[in-house]
């Protein structure tokens, strides 16, 4: 009885543990997801990347939306420094079903979209990132053969207007990682739409 | 001095007087006192937008609740984060179809990297989220409630 309680406990601090997601400076994981050309796409893929803007995004939330147009500038702008945008839909298409992978493609097609936008169906990738919302940015850096996280959380400080921004939270961290200091600002937090988990 | 404790009495008043179905627009610094209320009553903050499905999904309950205890000292407050652009288009037109009677707030304040922090060190800011206290009782929610958890915890702060 005793060992089935200290069993039982181990079991519930491993779930949370897993369940709290990743703190900047954690090891992060690869993946192999469907992109909407209905290839697989793995950051090992990426052979030149120095690093990756991971952005856990969906098609049905008007905070996301609203940050589409920023999420195409930044990937415009450093893709040829090294650093491509990945996007990741892990809302369950039968709560949303603006969400599901067809309208994933209609999405990217309307807004030309120039990085993968992949659907995490399973959504064990946003699990164990830790994403909780759309849209919620993992930046992460290639040091070694790691990929180690180095900022989590908004694109800037301003959900409702890109005029009025004042900081470029994933502008200002891919600068810092480059120019070789320390990420100022690590972690972030914005309003988003909860991530629907499955049942 | 005197002035100014009249004309806040004034202003406390008349949003009051104010029912349902207009919005007060609030940016956090105007939205803190509403966390801070040191009257006996319990408080139900409750953060939702017009587009976010489980937030839509718990708001019966909320009306519910609100509509058991209306004899207690509960107060529900509603602050929404639509867009503020879609105030009038959406929002309003959502309170009187869904006939929400308690007091609704549109959040308009950007600076969402500080306030969220600042709302409660645990938030993700992912939404639904609820907050539930009286005077220094204090309870907070991500994600939704249920109609139990709701009464609950209320229950317990009376």
């Amino acid at each position: 009885m005793k060992k089935a309680a200290v069993l039982l406990f181990a079991f519930v601090l491993s779930i949370s543990a897993f369940s709290q997601g990743y703190a900047p400076g954690d090891e992060a994981i690869d993946f192999k997801l469907k992109n909407i050309d209905d290839s697989y796409v793995s950051l090992k893929d990426y052979d030149s990347a120095k690093g990756f803007i991971v952005i856990f995004t969906c098609n049905h939330c008007p905070y996301a939306v609203a940050y589409e147009d920023r999420i195409i500038a930044l990937d415009k702008k450093f893709k040829k420094s090294g650093y491509p945008v990945i996007a990741i839909n892990p809302n369950d298409p039968v709560a949303y079903p603006s969400d599901s992978f067809e309208k994933m493609k209609e999405r990217a097609s309307e807004k030309g979209f120039t990085f993968p936008y992949l659907f995490d169906e399973t959504q064990e990738i946003a699990k164990t990132y830790g994403a909780t919302k759309t849209p919620h940015v993992f930046l992460l850096q290639k040091e070694k053969s790691k990929l180690v996280v180095k900022y989590i959380g908004a694109i800037d400080d301003n959900y409702q207007d890109s005029e009025a921004v004042k900081e470029k939270f994933v502008e200002n961290a891919i600068s810092s990682i480059v120019d070789n200091k320390d990420v100022a600002v690590n972690s972030t937090k914005a309003i988003g739409c909860s991530i629907k988990w499955k049942k | 001095m005197k002035i100014k404790i009249l004309i806040a009495a004034l202003i406390l008043f008349s949003s009051f007087a104010i029912k349902a179905q207009s919005v007060k627009e609030v940016n956090y610094e105007q939205f803190k006192p509403y966390l801070n209320n040191p009257s006996d009553t319990v408080y139900v903050i409750n953060f939702w937008a017009t587009w976010c499905k489980p937030c839509i999904e718990e708001l019966p309950h909320f009306m519910t609740v609100a509509q058991d205890m209306r004899h207690k000292p509960v107060k529900f407050i509603f602050v929404s984060l639509d867009f503020p652009k879609y105030k009038e288009s959406k929002l309003i037109p959502f309170i009187k179809e869904n006939v929400i009677n308690e007091e609704v707030l549109l959040l308009n304040d950007p600076n969402s990297n500080f306030w969220i922090n600042d709302i409660n060190k645990e938030w993700s800011g992912a939404i639904p989220a609820t907050i539930i206290y009286r005077k220094n009782q204090r309870s907070f929610f991500e994600g939704q409630v249920s109609y139990e958890e709701l009464t609950e915890n209320i229950e317990g702060k009376l």
